[in-house]
């Protein structure tokens, strides 16, 4: 070893409140470090499952005669299918890229201390992890989004067209932070021994009931489901796209998507924060 | 060396120390009702001391620790870092301190390297002095060849080094340290015991907690032993042996419960104490002599056979011994 050498580098003039906002910026860096070094993962995660449904569905369905949408229909269902398969890759991704890691940091490496000794209140730590959050849920959005227009059987294009960009990406970014505010949520909540049989049981329903492989208005001769679905958050983010990208599908009004999925966000994100300081905060 | 670099203006300031604690309490609520961690611990280190909280596992050191780092809410008392109140001004305090915490927390997805650069990001250095000094500190803690090499690769004492070097990212004046040897090989302790001590001679504060009667007799100019969340003792290491007014400590062992009469010879002149555990007696005697014929004769007449005999002068574990009434166990 040689000479610890302490010769300061810099002078520390800033304020605590600079050193909080670089605390914080310094976090997302990192963030964004990790999800490049990581996008082979990321991409792999964002595409095989809704590339999968959008085979059967779209291509392998129409093709062998047995989806009830084939024949003539069938472009229809396709365009109906693009803005699902998009809103449950993005609130899929939101929830898993903040809740994997977090449960490895709360529990097992007691990494979270990392970030806790830097220089800024606990809380933001908590914001910072939903904020990276959103941000994968959105590049998952973009990777799955081109991929689901071209997966599909011959002459059954979905017919997608952005038609409100403000409301596209209103609808993106709001149901990003509901996703990401999703899995911080179960981080916080979740024993992390279970966390595996969460996803089968938990997010599986959420998929397979989200208005992801049908609008929600196709659900009136099943009232009550109907209903129920409206607690299903992925709803308001499939509706919401439809709304953007397939105005002339049939979807849920767009003051409801978009009050759902900022209050939803709200909602979800302050209770997680909550969470996140009891569990932090020894 | 530029020691006194890593002290900030506040630091110099005479008559506020490093570190002070007052009162301070912790009780944690559990399912199984309220566990008192700290009773009152009152501690108060100048800056430039290399302090050491000893004590048995459980003892009360890491929430100690936790507390003075803000990692861990009080309950009550008052925690003071340079002046600063660890629940007024939580990020005044992590500002100008280091820490290392008892398991390797090191950030998993980031390189060697990574987790450095990070950490002074973290505190505020642009990009580029966050690399410049991960470089620098690689090469001070001998970690130049393992930059790119992900943290699950190093070895233990390599975790430590790289615990250590995290912690000195931005130049803190006070330096504490949970248990910075606990499991390693003897050789990576010593090793780490000079790094220590060359920090300590830049000028840097350091309160270091140990289960190691050792490591806090070569270290520490300051001691405060602590056992069920309370300071039981604190001083130089002189001080607190001072205290037992012995000068020498025979340790009898039976194979069975040693005679109780033995407790009697404490009366005796020359004799301070008399300390009976599991299967030992320890008596504190200014003088040796004599000392082990009274132990024989009380002995024979309780019809116990003497195992084993020894006579050391007063250390750290016959302080504890006094203090508390039981072997230190590591």
């Amino acid at each position: 070893m040689t000479a610890i050498t302490m010769t300061a580098l810099g002078t520390d003039t800033d304020t605590d409140a600079g050193a909080r906002w670089r605390a914080f910026a310094a976090m997302v860096v990192r963030d964004i470090r990790v999800i490049k070094r990581d996008s082979l993962t990321l991409v792999i995660r964002s595409v095989v499952q809704p590339l999968i449904f959008v085979f059967v569905f779209a291509y392998v369905m129409p093709n062998i005669g047995q989806s009830a949408q084939a024949g003539p229909y069938a472009s229809a269902y396709a365009t109906i299918l693009v803005p699902g398969t998009v809103g449950s890759t993005m609130l899929l991704t939101g929830v898993i890229s903040v809740m994997q890691p977090l449960l490895m940091e709360l529990t097992y490496t007691r990494e979270i201390e990392d970030r806790l000794l830097a220089p800024l209140p606990a809380w933001a730590i908590a914001v910072e992890k939903i904020l990276a959050g959103a941000i994968q849920s959105l590049l998952a959005g973009l990777i799955v989004f081109p991929i689901s227009l071209v997966v599909h059987a011959h002459g059954f294009a979905p017919s997608i067209h952005v038609y409100n960009w403000p409301l596209l990406i209103g609808v993106a970014i709001t149901g990003a932070l509901f996703g990401a505010s999703i899995g911080m949520l179960f981080g916080t909540i979740i024993d992390a021994r279970r966390s595996p049989g969460l996803l089968a049981v938990g997010l599986l329903p959420l998929t397979m009931l989200g208005c992801v492989y049908y609008p929600w208005v196709a659900l009136t001769p099943i009232h009550w489901l109907k209903i129920v679905t409206l607690f299903n958050p992925m709803v308001y983010l499939a509706e919401g796209l439809r709304a953007s990208l397939t105005p002339e599908v049939p979807h849920l009004p767009v003051w409801a998507v978009l009050s759902c999925l900022a209050g939803g966000s709200l909602a979800a994100g302050g209770l997680a924060v909550r969470l996140f300081l009891r569990k932090v905060v020894l | 060396m530029a020691g006194k670099e890593h002290q900030d203006s506040d630091a110099g300031e005479a008559g506020i120390p490093a570190i002070s604690v007052r009162g301070l309490t912790k009780v944690y609520q559990t399912a199984r009702g309220t566990v008192a961690a700290l009773r009152g611990i009152d501690l108060e280190v100048p800056g430039g001391e290399f302090f050491g909280l000893l004590g048995p596992n459980g003892a009360g050191k890491s929430t100690t620790i936790g507390v003075l780092t803000t990692l861990v809410k009080s309950t009550a008392g008052q925690v003071k870092v340079w002046g600063r109140d660890v629940s007024t001004d939580p990020i005044g305090v992590r500002r100008r301190i280091g820490v290392t915490t008892q398991g390797p927390n090191f950030d998993r997805y980031l390189t060697v390297a990574e987790n450095l650069e990070f950490r002074g990001r973290y505190c505020g250095m642009p990009g580029r002095v966050a690399r410049a000094r991960a470089v620098q500190l690689l090469e001070e803690f001998d970690l130049a060849d393992r930059r790119n090499a992900h943290v699950h690769q190093l070895s233990g004492g390599q975790a430590k080094r790289l615990m250590i070097a995290r912690a000195l990212v931005q130049r803190p004046s006070v330096l504490f340290l949970d248990e910075p040897t606990a499991g390693i090989d003897p050789q990576t302790r010593l090793h780490l015991w000079d790094v220590l001590r060359k920090l300590h001679a830049d000028g840097l504060t350091i309160l270091l907690t140990t289960h190691y009667l050792q490591e806090a007799e070569d270290l520490c100019e300051r001691i405060a032993v602590i056992d069920h969340g309370q300071v039981l003792a604190c001083g130089t290491l002189s001080e607190l042996t001072a205290d037992l007014g012995a000068e020498t400590i025979t340790t009898v062992s039976y194979d069975g419960e040693p005679p109780p009469r033995l407790r009697d010879l404490a009366a005796r002149d020359g004799i301070a104490r008399v300390e009976l555990t599991d299967r030992q007696a320890h008596i504190f005697a200014r003088d040796a002599a004599g000392v082990l014929g009274a132990v024989v004769d009380v002995s024979t007449q309780a019809a116990v056979a003497i195992r084993d005999v020894s006579t050391l002068r007063p250390s750290l574990e016959s302080v504890f011994l006094a203090l508390t009434g039981r072997d230190y166990r590591e």
